[in-house]
């Protein structure tokens, strides 16, 4: 088989030209999605006979966790692709799906803190599902912090790949520890967050807001990677010819 | 002119981290005795009376090895990585994962090894009941290995940074947070009497993938950090 | 013995690039068995690196190393075995004596026979600090050191990063002297240096680098 189209995606002139060409075929699906999820959500599902109109919340709190994890092993793969075939470009992808990541899993957090208000009364609680995406978080921290501190470009995503790699491999582990963890200690007054069972109304926004949010995730990530193609290839002649045009 | 063999190499290298640890007790002591200072810090924190302590026991117990191992891991890497010796390690023509595992045993020796012996004295301290103490011993031993291996990754990644320490107990206690889990929960079980085996097993588990998968992902960080 | 095998090292076309600037830019080098290169150049020019490099310790951007027409990259192992390096750091832990010191390291990659590393540090003038804890040596008699650890390594090719440094004249005659014995059995030597080594009996070929 012909890897030659392969070597050519790597290359980053090509990468940047087809990532910009990709965008709007993955944004205008996506704000679409996004506005039909939300309004289905907010407006069209009937509220939930146990929680109320609390439960909306989870319309954005399942697809910001879904995502914070995909993201991750997004950045895995890319990292793993950067240090067994020396991709420069995967490891910009890599570096490019981190912050991304990371700001779904805060934003997994502080929704799932604003559904914990209405529902047990207080903003946070040791739930197996929040402390896990707690985790995650320190997990992306540790990785940016890695390539943060490393000046040289080549080392810094090296080590952090080697870093995300590790993540990976322990991220089943953590979880499936910190759901164990949380079964032990039961009180009566602590409940999970409890997905509510859905029926059909309140299924298809949920569904479409993941895809919407996975779209949403390609476009910034292809945005993200342009700009870090940008910033590595800044001296290449490639590039002055590019931004001339 | 015959090549040494792996194994033989291996033993060179725990040896030798055995030597240097002899010759610089004083830095070997150094995190038993924060071991001991921060449990220490609880009972001044919280209350002297052992009934309260006892239930948060096996908590503050593994919470202080946890960070005096971390203390500990400044031994691991760094001074070879500074006076030029790992660089001649990672051109010997041995498997590098097999010379890192070495290491990590060698240092486990020096750094586990005597924070689990010491742990009886500082879990009596903290009320934990005599027949307890098997298990506190025994999962510690478990934990600290664990911490090695995982914390042997992390000072590979962070030879030569600046502020690497800081850095290394953010890259390092995320992956740790399974071991103190189950760790804490066994001698937790074990102060009440009941059978601590299913979380000791489960530690025994992630030992075993820590020393397999650890020594092939530390030998990868140190060529990069050789770069 | 290794030497026997080795006829010649190549470096092609070996480019480096440390984040935007390029160190090294399409270097070429060759040296066969018997004789010794001498690299040169300004401060940051790349002799270290190019060292590196043909040790393995560094991966170009381009370019191959190949000793005996062979990729180096093909079993990395075995290629550790065929050369011995000295950079620009001793090396040696200040904690141990030179004999534990050179016990070690040698002893990773070969069996060490009796009374060898005395031999070695005799030869280099040093016997005396066999015992002594290699802190409590002078810069000029580690760098003695570090050299006897070449010695001992058995490779048929030394790259030498700085050997001259702390060396008074004595030690750079004896130092000189050895790599020229060396070179006799049929080893090979690549030097970083800023002087051009006078090896006796051997004229040494120069590749100069470009800042």
């Amino acid at each position: 088989m012909n890897w030659a189209w392969l070597h050519k995606l790597a290359s980053p002139p090509h990468a940047y030209r087809i990532a910009g060409n990709l965008v709007p075929w993955f944004a205008w699906p996506a704000g679409v999605l996004l506005v039909l999820g939300l309004y289905g959500g907010l407006v069209l599902a009937p509220p939930d006979y146990l929680q109320g109109d609390a439960f909306r919340i989870v319309y954005v709190h399942a697809p910001a966790a879904w995502l914070s994890m995909a993201a991750y092993a997004t950045m895995a793969v890319a990292a793993a692709i950067g240090l067994v075939w020396r991709i420069k470009l995967a490891h910009a992808a890599a570096a490019a799906a981190a912050p991304i990541g990371a700001s779904f899993t805060v934003l997994a957090l502080a929704t799932g803190a604003i559904w914990g208000k209405p529902t047990w009364g207080t903003w946070w609680v040791w739930d197996a599902r929040l402390t896990s995406e707690l985790i995650l978080l320190f997990l992306y921290a540790g990785v940016m912090a890695l390539r943060g501190s490393i000046d040289d470009r080549d080392r810094a995503d090296r080590a952090s790949a080697v870093l995300a790699i590790v993540g990976v491999v322990n991220l089943p582990i953590i979880h499936y520890s910190v759901y164990w963890w949380n079964t032990l200690h039961q009180p009566s007054t602590l409940t999970k967050i409890a997905k509510p069972s859905m029926a059909g109304d309140m299924l298809w926004p949920l569904l479409t807001m993941m895809l919407a949010f996975t779209l949403f995730f390609a476009v910034v990530l292809l945005v993200r990677l342009r700009a870090e193609i940008l910033q590595r290839e800044r001296n290449a002649s490639w590039l002055r010819m590019e931004l001339a045009r | 002119m015959s090549r040494t063999s792996f194994s033989a190499a291996a033993i060179l290298v725990f040896r030798r981290d055995l030597l240097l640890a002899q010759r610089h007790w004083g830095q070997v002591a150094q995190p038993l005795v924060f071991f001991l200072m921060v449990t220490t810090l609880f009972p001044l924190a919280l209350s002297p009376e052992l009934a309260e302590l006892r239930r948060i026991g096996p908590g503050i117990l593994w919470v202080a090895a946890l960070l005096a191992s971390l203390l500990g891991l400044e031994l691991l890497f760094r001074s070879d990585h500074v006076d030029g010796t790992l660089e001649q390690m990672l051109l010997a023509g041995q498997p590098l994962s097999l010379l890192a595992l070495a290491k990590g045993v060698a240092h486990w020796t020096t750094c586990g090894l005597p924070l689990v012996l010491l742990s009886p004295f500082v879990a009596t301290g903290l009320g934990v009941p005599f027949g307890a103490m098997a298990t506190v011993m025994l999962s510690l031993a478990l934990g600290t290995g664990i911490l090695s291996a995982l914390g042997a990754i992390g000072s590979a990644l962070t030879l030569g940074l600046r502020r690497g320490s800081l850095l290394l107990g953010l890259l390092v206690l995320p992956l740790a947070m399974p071991a103190l889990i189950f760790g804490a929960r066994a001698v937790d079980l074990a102060i009440h009497g009941d059978s601590p085996r299913g979380p000791l097993l489960l530690l025994t588990a992630m030992l075993v993938l820590a020393v397999t998968l650890a020594p092939p992902a530390i030998a990868a960080a140190l060529r990069i950090s050789a770069e | 013995m290794q030497a026997a095998h080795f006829s010649r090292i190549s470096a092609k076309g070996i480019e480096v690039w440390r984040g935007d600037r390029r160190v090294l830019a399409g270097v070429s080098l060759e040296a066969a068995a018997g004789e010794c290169v001498h690299i040169l150049g300004p401060n940051g020019s790349g002799k270290t690196t190019l060292l590196r490099v043909v040790a393995g310790l560094l991966s170009p951007e381009a370019g191959r190393i190949e000793c005996n027409g062979q990729d180096t990259r093909s079993d990395r192992d075995a290629w550790c075995g065929s050369f011995a390096y000295l950079a620009h750091s001793d090396g040696l832990k200040p904690e141990l004596s030179a004999r534990e010191n050179l016990a070690f390291e040698t002893g990773l990659r070969r069996v060490v026979r009796g009374g060898e590393v005395e031999t070695a540090l005799a030869d280099l003038g040093i016997a005396h600090a066999l015992d002594r804890p290699a802190a409590t040596l002078s810069a000029g008699q580690r760098r003695r050191v570090a050299f006897a650890r070449v010695m001992l390594a058995d490779a048929p090719l030394w790259l030498l990063d700085e050997p001259y440094t702390n060396l008074d004249r004595d030690g750079s005659v004896l130092v000189s002297a050895i790599i020229g014995r060396h070179l006799d059995r049929g080893g090979a030597a690549l030097i970083a240096a800023h002087q051009p080594p006078a090896i006796p009996g051997h004229r040494t070929r120069s590749l100069e680098l470009a800042a």
